[in-house]
């Protein structure tokens, strides 16, 4: 892992993606919210996903009304929000773990509105300055993303556009000239949770986004299972898991790190 | 030609990213982006489409009964001893309140895009009921998204939903009431994109949506322009009407809106007065409110220091939301409009005296209107003119207001 150490934003997204393909595989990137269960035991899950080998982080960011999500992050994100979590105490989350030798790129993943309130420059520098690398803000649409794009190319964040089924070539063609570090690819249309199974159409989708953009794609929504890691890991350029870790998370540490290590194994087979 | 039923020569705004002035915009999950592209472009095909305005024009005189009248509030006025007071009667409006306007226009515009299945918020229950009466009435289906709070404290309209052929689906995330309501229409429309129609009901939203309620609402000031020139030859010195999400109230001001001398004044929820902090007045504190990002537009939001939104707290469910319509922020901005309050004891009171001298009972919501006349009108000359958006009936309210002022 030390060959990311010394890069930052999306040079360390870059880096990290030429290791997986390097493997053969795709990058795994787990989400998880700061403050749930509650905030130490946030940042101990994730120092342990980091130690089981996961390749990057999405560092949520809670927020009161998540249009996006599913009930297992709307009310984990809630129970951290209901314990005093804030957009600074989040920010203070990627310090420590840092500070804990956390090397692997991390993305603050949070809601349009905290942000603004925190302010978009003074955010997307502090971002910066705790250590992160990129930024994800799932109700902010490319056409919307002016107040935040030149402050992240200033800082060399990485800000991350999210495209789904129902994109048109010419939302592939926007989204592909405007994100930077990846594109967030929803696998399908709904929001965030654990499901049984991958859609089926999930080849022909990848294909037709690789047919408009060379950025890396990084799958996720629905992702539960080291199954399901392996079958995106021959797809895409990289993968989130959300819903199912944080419910693991909301069990124990190492309920987390288990199924994290699982998906760690699948994708190195 | 005849007149097209929705006028469009009023304002350029919104821009073509769906901005008034700095407010507005589009700020959704990418799933849904299309469906806004798509919304809009079915939409502005249907206005420039005369079959669409004489379609509508025509539900509206047959069905809701429109034109809604204007009437002196004659009682009310000498009671005053001020300006002369009208009311523009929405109240009479089949369902009973000024939502039917804009549920028969969008469940028009859905039919016309083949979509059959169409999802709702609500939080006083009265654009849910707009919805599911339109819905019956076209032969659409319809799911009602409505927080178990605002079940509890408007089970007359749960019922008339239901009877009406929706589905009422309780929300039991957050605060429960209308915003809640709102997120789950939004994650259900992100979820069935491709079938579904989300009619919102008030004139706030993403793109295209404040836009189009707008519209749909502005029959209100368009008729109530010309039936007050008609009644009093003259202008009315000032518009009043209250402000939630805010269509009522958009929909009264956007014919007035070259008309200067005309004051605009929309009318917040004081609730418990802004001492408390348990109100929806999203213009009068601005210690706790500011220009923020709610449900897919750019505009006054109540949220705490860290950018998480405020639960808020009126009398009436139907002004209970923490944010307001992107326009209004904009006409706000502009000093075109002005935006004041009535505290829930303020428009208790107007409800009373507004029926026992006028034989009107109005919603909750339309009280607060009332209560700004009554505030106002004593303090201005006999020969002017208070025009109040009456935005819907009382009976509706009959529980709330019995468990506060007793039998």
């Amino acid at each position: 892992m030390t060959d990311t150490q010394n890069l930052h934003g999306t040079a360390a997204l870059e880096a990290m993606f030429a290791r997986a393909r390097a493997q053969q595989r795709a990058a795994f990137l787990p989400y998880f919210p700061i403050g749930y269960p509650n905030y130490a035991a946030s940042l101990a899950t994730i120092k342990a996903l980091a130690d089981a080998g996961v390749d990057g982080f999405e560092i949520g960011i809670p927020f009161s009304d998540p249009i996006a999500d599913g009930p297992t992050i709307q009310a984990a994100t809630q129970i951290a929000l209901e314990a005093g979590t804030t957009v600074r105490l989040c920010l203070e989350a990627v310090r420590k773990l840092r500070a804990q030798g956390v090397s692997q790129p991390m993305l603050m993943m949070g809601y349009a509105n905290p942000l603004v309130a925190y302010g978009t420059d003074a955010f997307v520098r502090d971002a910066r300055a705790a250590g992160a690398d990129g930024l994800i803000v799932p109700d902010l649409p490319p056409e919307e993303a002016a107040m935040f794009a030149d402050a992240c190319t200033r800082e060399g964040l990485a800000l991350v556009f999210m495209l789904a089924p129902t994109s048109n070539d010419e939302r592939i063609r926007l989204a592909s000239a405007k994100a930077s570090g990846f594109i967030y690819v929803v696998s399908l249309t709904g929001i965030t949770g654990a499901r049984r199974e991958l859609p089926a159409y999930l080849k022909d989708f990848i294909a037709r986004l690789r047919a408009s953009t060379d950025k890396p794609l990084v799958l996720g929504f629905g992702i539960s299972t080291p199954e399901h890691a392996r079958e995106v890991s021959g797809l895409t350029d990289g993968f989130i898991v959300g819903s199912a870790l944080v419910r693991a998370g909301g069990e124990s540490v190492e309920s987390a790190r288990d199924l994290a290590a699982s998906m760690v194994a699948a994708i190195r087979e | 030609m005849a007149e097209l039923y929705i006028r469009t020569d009023l304002t350029d705004l919104p821009d073509e990213r769906g901005y008034f002035g700095e407010f507005g915009g589009r700020f959704v999950p990418e799933t849904i982006m299309p469906a806004l592209d798509e919304l809009e472009n079915a939409y502005a095909e249907a206005i420039a489409d005369p079959q669409f305005h004489a379609e509508l024009s025509h539900l509206q005189r047959t069905y809701t009964g429109r034109p809604t009248p204007i009437s002196y509030a004659r009682r009310l006025s000498e009671a005053l001893g001020g300006a002369q007071v009208y009311l523009k009667r929405e109240d009479l409006a089949h369902t009973g309140a000024h939502k039917i306007n804009n549920a028969l226009g969008q469940g028009l515009l859905a039919k016309r895009m083949g979509k059959r299945r169409i999802i709702a918020e609500t939080g006083a229950g009265q654009h849910g009921v707009g919805a599911a009466t339109a819905m019956a009435l076209l032969g659409l289906e319809c799911h009602v998204y409505m927080g178990s709070v605002d079940i509890r404290r408007q089970q007359p309209n749960v019922f008339r939903m239901k009877l009406l052929g929706a589905e009422v689906i309780p929300v039991e995330s957050g605060s429960r009431t209308l915003k809640d309501a709102i997120n789950e229409a939004m994650r259900d429309w992100v979820t069935n994109v491709e079938m579904t129609f989300y009619l919102l009901g008030s004139a706030l939203g993403p793109h295209p949506y404040p836009m189009m309620v707008r519209d749909f609402q502005s029959i209100i000031g368009t008729e109530a322009r010309e039936q007050i020139q008609a009644q009093t030859g003259q202008l009315p010195d000032a518009c009043i009407a209250c402000v939630g999400g805010g269509s009522n109230a958009i929909g009264l001001f956007h014919a007035f809106r070259d008309d200067t001398a005309t004051e605009l004044i929309g009318v917040e929820a004081g609730g418990r007065g802004i001492e408390s902090q348990e109100h929806a007045a999203r213009f009068a504190d601005l210690d706790i409110s500011r220009p923020g990002i709610l449900h897919g537009t750019r505009s006054f939001v109540m949220q705490n220091d860290d950018g998480q939104i405020m639960e808020t707290h009126s009398i009436s469910a139907g002004l209970d939301y923490p944010s307001v319509g992107p326009e209004h922020a904009h006409l706000r901005q502009l000093e075109r409009a002005w935006y004041t309050l009535a505290t829930d004891e303020e428009a208790l009171e107007a409800f009373q005296v507004l029926s026992k001298l006028e034989g009107i009972i109005p919603a909750l919501e339309s009280a607060h209107a009332v209560a700004e006349a009554i505030k106002r009108a004593p303090t201005m000359p006999r020969d002017s003119v208070l025009l109040v958006n009456l935005s819907g009936r009382g009976d509706k309210d009959l529980d709330t207001v019995i468990s506060i002022l007793g039998e």
